[in-house]
């Protein structure tokens, strides 16, 4: 199908979002490949096994690299194991809250909502909100005026998209949002997806998290040490953020907003085994966001039922950037230009918008 | 007052799943417990309308395919966030191989 249109209100309260109900883009139904539902139900059958065993590995790799740093520091030797660290706290945390935040990485769910809030504090999101914000991402996925997690938005603001790679704006809007919360408030974009009951304990979490955040900063002034600040915190966020943005980018970025075929707004990038454990195999994008209560550890599998229903995946990383960067410069100055991803024929999906219908 | 509909054979509903079931515009999720009891709620997910028979059903538990919104579907309870609003149960009856609920 085509873009049925272009807003440039990204708000959740907008025109946007007026146009998206409007014309029965919001909650709407989306394609989904064929899959019998016995192959269906093995996919998403829930382990604990294969995210113990990871989750083990993470945390030792925390454990080991942090063992390193410290022990070079302040030596220039030290800087090759707090990049590798800064990835593991500000980027790997990405796909650990993500996966937890499904319910899909354990089968226990105390497991998912421990590894949950660790990740949340790690990469700055407030646990409650971004639960009900990636909630709304999966119902109206790149839907102008109701996905909140647009990452791109038109015309680029090119600044913008490549600051995030330094973490500064993350960490600029998550304070702003979390000493907004800790006031007892929040903004109307929140409102508009986080149910009333929900927003107390959202008001005190962001109390609670910015009383944590300081700790390093106490620790660091009571041993007269850097370490505290370098390794916990605000600050391994920061440079340790470009990874995840990185491979977040590749998700949606240039493809087209407003259609309800997550073949044509999302990508399957394949990637080398290390970035599959640090991103937990979020690179089969369309995979996930077609049949998202797949645990991360079976999305392979449900890559290979897929294939004859999806586009051609990008074989690397770097094939994704080719079509990203030019993609992205374009749209500064021509917005409603997008990448038309080919799903193969004989599977098109022509979704009935109430505006059709109303027509007919 | 009670209306009984006769829905699915019993067959057509495996042990620990779950399968949809329309009638008069309204659709069901009609389950199999895995100590072999039936149950039957509403079809569609209280939180995004979703249709609750592609979801999967783990114990008392049928988690919604979307969100992973999950309630008991025993008594319909809503075990938390994304859904809020519980889920509207049916009674139960097998008679003949056949599963009827009281629609009321």
């Amino acid at each position: 199908m085509t873009d049925v249109g272009y807003s440039q209100d990204y708000s959740l309260t907008g025109s946007g979002t007026k146009r998206a109900l409007e014309i029965g883009l919001a909650s709407a139904q989306w394609y989904q490949a064929p899959i019998p539902r016995q192959r269906m139900k093995q996919l998403m059958q829930r382990s604990d096994g294969p995210a113990i065993r990871d989750t083990i590995t993470w945390l030792s790799a925390f454990i080991v690299l942090a063992g390193f740093a410290i022990h070079f520091y302040p030596s220039w030797w030290s800087l090759p194991f707090f990049m590798a660290y800064g990835v593991l706290w500000g980027s790997s945390s990405d796909s650990r809250w993500h996966e937890c935040g499904h319910g899909t990485a354990f089968k226990t769910q105390w497991m998912n909502n421990l590894v949950y809030n660790i990740a949340c504090f790690m990469i700055l999101r407030e646990p409650r909100i971004w639960r009900w914000s990636h909630t709304r991402h999966h119902t109206d996925t790149l839907i102008v005026g109701r996905d909140p997690e647009i990452a791109v938005m038109k015309p680029t603001l090119v600044l913008k998209v490549f600051s995030n790679y330094l973490g500064i704006p993350q960490v600029y809007y998550s304070f702003k949002a979390m000493l907004k919360h800790a006031g007892g408030t929040m903004s109307d974009d929140e409102m508009s997806f986080v149910p009333e009951p929900e927003r107390p304990s959202i008001y005190r979490t962001a109390r609670i998290t910015l009383a944590l955040h300081l700790l390093p900063f106490i620790a660091a002034w009571a041993t007269g040490s850097w370490l505290p600040i370098l390794l916990f915190g605000v600050v391994p966020s920061i440079y340790g953020a470009w990874f995840y943005v990185m491979t977040g980018y590749t998700q949606h970025a240039g493809l087209p907003e407003n259609v309800l075929d997550h073949r044509l707004n999302c990508r399957t990038v394949y990637m080398n085994p290390v970035f599959r454990f640090l991103y937990w195999n979020m690179n089969y994008h369309v995979e996930h966001h077609m049949y998202p209560m797949v645990p991360y550890h079976r999305l392979k599998e449900l890559h290979e039922e897929l294939k004859p229903y999806c586009p051609p995946p990008y074989p690397s990383t770097f094939a994704a950037y080719a079509e990203i960067i030019p993609t992205i410069l374009r749209q500064v100055r021509e917005p409603t230009y997008t990448i038309r991803r080919p799903v193969p024929p004989g599977t098109e999906f022509q979704p009935r918008l109430d505006a059709a219908v109303a027509a007919e | 007052m009670t209306n009984w509909i006769q829905t699915l054979a019993t067959d057509d509903v495996a042990t620990e799943d779950v399968s949809r079931f329309d009638h008069a515009g309204r659709t069901f999720a009609i389950y199999r417990s895995p100590d072999d009891k039936f149950y039957a709620t509403d079809g569609l997910c209280t939180h995004e309308k979703v249709h609750l028979a592609d979801g999967l059903v783990m114990d008392n538990i049928i988690e919604c395919p979307k969100h992973n919104g999950r309630f008991d579907y025993t008594n319909g309870k809503a075990m938390g966030a994304p859904v809020c609003i519980n889920l509207k149960t049916y009674p139960v009856k097998i008679e003949g191989g056949k599963v009827f609920i009281d629609i009321g």
